[in-house]
């Protein structure tokens, strides 16, 4: 075989494969942004077609008059949010302890820490659900909020820890000579430094406790209280055997456009954070 | 010395709201699931508590639909983590070489890992439908089932459909961790191999390879940890019905449903400690694995 033709079987194959890992990646959220724009009837054709023929934006308006979807996305917003905030100030606050500052134990209280992430959630679903039923927060924001913020923080705090450790030591020392105390020298010179490792971190958690299913599905029971993963999950037709699949499909494509982009923007980042939490020694 | 005890009441003060949470959220309840697994009660008021002792571990390996339960969690774990370690490792491969846009394709394959799994169960439950669901189709054209077939309604199908979506959505993400340590590999091995005279072949199995051994190791349990307490697939796309039930799903029913009516919140909670300890197991590996320094 010659040279010229060792390469271009070289090229001819890495196109293939190249073309197979995007539609692998792609062809499932493609298909879901074609079939929430088909109506009814072309759904379900015996052969499918890849583009609609009549694309229509009724399942789109469907989906907010037919069920309180809208409510649902508020839910979400909410929880994730003020998840995201709570986790990012106590992950910070351990953190940075851990990071910089002189403590005993601090191996042990990372350990402590790390090891919550690998707690299966279903081993503490039974008792942590009758424990927020005798707080009375079942069906309620922050009978969401304080488990997500459990389970986010051990995946904050590591990543961030890592974060402030590789900051410059000289500038905190300086403003130690300078008289500045530790939490000053926190607030007005490490969390600024940090705001890019901030802004990643939070995002992983935002989209962790957006994605959550088996605590929303228990501690949310009406369905006026669902977050976009249960209400998803649950959404139901008139009747039992009927699945509004086109609906569906619009619903999974309204809260996923965002979330794709965010992830897309943020991809370097993102990908630096998530592999020095699964594989960083 | 009195600066830095003082900067260990700081330290403990900024440590103490995490450590809080996840004792409240996290540690005490699983004491709590331990200490309910001794005893027989439901979670209705009427319900009397009873002392069984290891009484509920007992009936538990005796309940077929646990022992099923476990076999499907172990063959969904061993399946879909094989076959996501060897699909990573090959679009790792791919996505390492040289060539236009690779930054896009890169980017592309986050998408699988960030639309939340209820949702893509929901994306691949329609196109596994019997009704104009694409991938059907596509199955029956290929001839690997038969016409007519509910792909999602047969055991022998059902859960190779549940291992597809889990394959689907890791797969890309268990690839990016693999690309960051095929990254690492000094090119200079290769050209010295190439040099030598190593084809693909023996530079894949004697650098790649070993090279990527502890990166592969790492995200191989990361994932087994992950796939040991699979729900949301499962329960989205079968509710466990066709024999696809796992530990997990089969460990929510014992403890949300059944426990309303009967007394199956203590036999519930032997099962949760069980899933904990499965998992406890890997998870020791994993932290051994990592050699965690923390100065």
């Amino acid at each position: 075989m010659s040279t010229k033709t060792k390469k271009f079987i070289y090229n001819f194959v890495l196109v293939i494969s190249v073309i197979f890992v995007l539609v692998w990646c792609i062809f499932p959220f493609y298909w879901a942004v074609v079939s929430s724009l088909k109506p009814n009837i072309e759904l379900f054709d015996s052969n499918p077609s890849l583009l609609p023929k009549n694309p229509t934006f009724s399942n789109y308006v469907k989906v907010f008059q037919e069920r309180p979807f809208h409510v649902n996305i508020i839910n979400s917003i909410i929880v994730s949010g003020i998840t995201t905030l709570t986790t990012l100030i106590f992950g910070s606050f351990a953190g940075y302890a851990i990071a910089r500052l002189h403590m005993r134990g601090k191996a042990i209280v990372m350990a402590l820490i790390l090891s919550v992430s690998m707690f299966p959630q279903i081993s503490i679903l039974g008792s942590l659900f009758v424990i927020l039923r005798k707080l009375g927060f079942i069906n309620t924001y922050q009978g969401l909020i304080i488990p997500y913020v459990a389970i986010t923080l051990p995946l904050t705090t590591w990543i961030l820890q890592n974060f402030f450790r590789d900051l410059p030591k000289e500038i905190e020392e300086a403003a130690a000579i300078d008289g500045c105390s530790r939490l000053r020298t926190l607030f007005q010179i490490v969390f600024p430094m940090s705001a890019p490792g901030l802004v990643a971190t939070g995002l992983l958690t935002f989209i962790s406790a957006w994605n959550e299913f088996l605590f929303a599905f228990t501690f949310m029971q009406k369905p006026d209280y669902y977050t976009v993963p249960v209400a998803i999950a649950m959404f139901a037709g008139r009747s039992q055997y009927e699945q509004p699949w086109g609906q569906l499909m619009a619903a999974a494509v309204i809260v996923t456009v965002p979330l794709v982009a965010l992830v897309l923007i943020f991809q370097n980042r993102i990908i630096a954070g998530l592999s020095s939490g699964a594989v960083k020694g | 010395m009195k600066v830095k005890t003082k900067e260990t009441v700081v330290a403990w003060w900024m440590v103490f709201p995490a450590i809080l949470v996840i004792s409240i959220i996290a540690f005490f309840p699983l004491f709590k699931t331990f200490y309910d697994s001794f005893y027989e009660f439901g979670l209705r008021p009427d319900i009397e508590r009873k002392f069984v002792g290891f009484g509920n571990y007992v009936s538990l390996f005796k309940d077929s639909r646990f022992i099923a339960a476990l076999k499907n969690t172990i063959f969904f774990t061993v399946v879909s983590v094989a076959l996501e370690t060897a699909f990573g490792l090959l679009i790792a491969i791919i996505v390492n070489q040289p060539f236009k846009l690779r930054g896009m394709v890169r980017a592309a394959m986050l998408i699988p890992w960030a639309i939340p799994t209820a949702i893509s169960s929901q994306m691949w439950k329609w196109m596994f439908n019997d009704q104009g669901g694409i991938m059907t189709r596509f199955l029956e054209n290929l001839g690997i089932i038969e016409h007519g077939v509910p792909i999602l309604g047969m055991p022998q199908t059902a859960m190779w459909a549940i291992i597809a979506v889990d394959v689907w959505k890791t797969t890309p993400f268990m690839a990016l961790l693999i690309l960051a340590g095929l990254q690492l590999i000094p090119e200079e091995l290769y050209e010295a191999a190439r040099i030598d005279g190593a084809n693909l072949w023996q530079r894949f199995t004697k650098i790649t390879l070993p090279m990527l051994r502890s990166t592969i190791a790492v995200a191989l349990i990361f994932r087994t940890l992950d796939a040991l307490r699979v729900f949301d697939v499962v329960f989205i796309m079968t509710r466990g019905s066709v024999n696809t039930e796992t530990l997990a799903v089969y460990n929510r029913v014992l403890l949300m449903d059944r426990a309303f009516t009967g007394s199956w919140f203590g036999y519930g909670s032997a099962l949760s400690v069980v899933i904990f300890l499965l998992i406890s197991i890997f998870a020791i590996i994993y932290i051994k694995s990592l050699k965690l320094k923390l100065d």
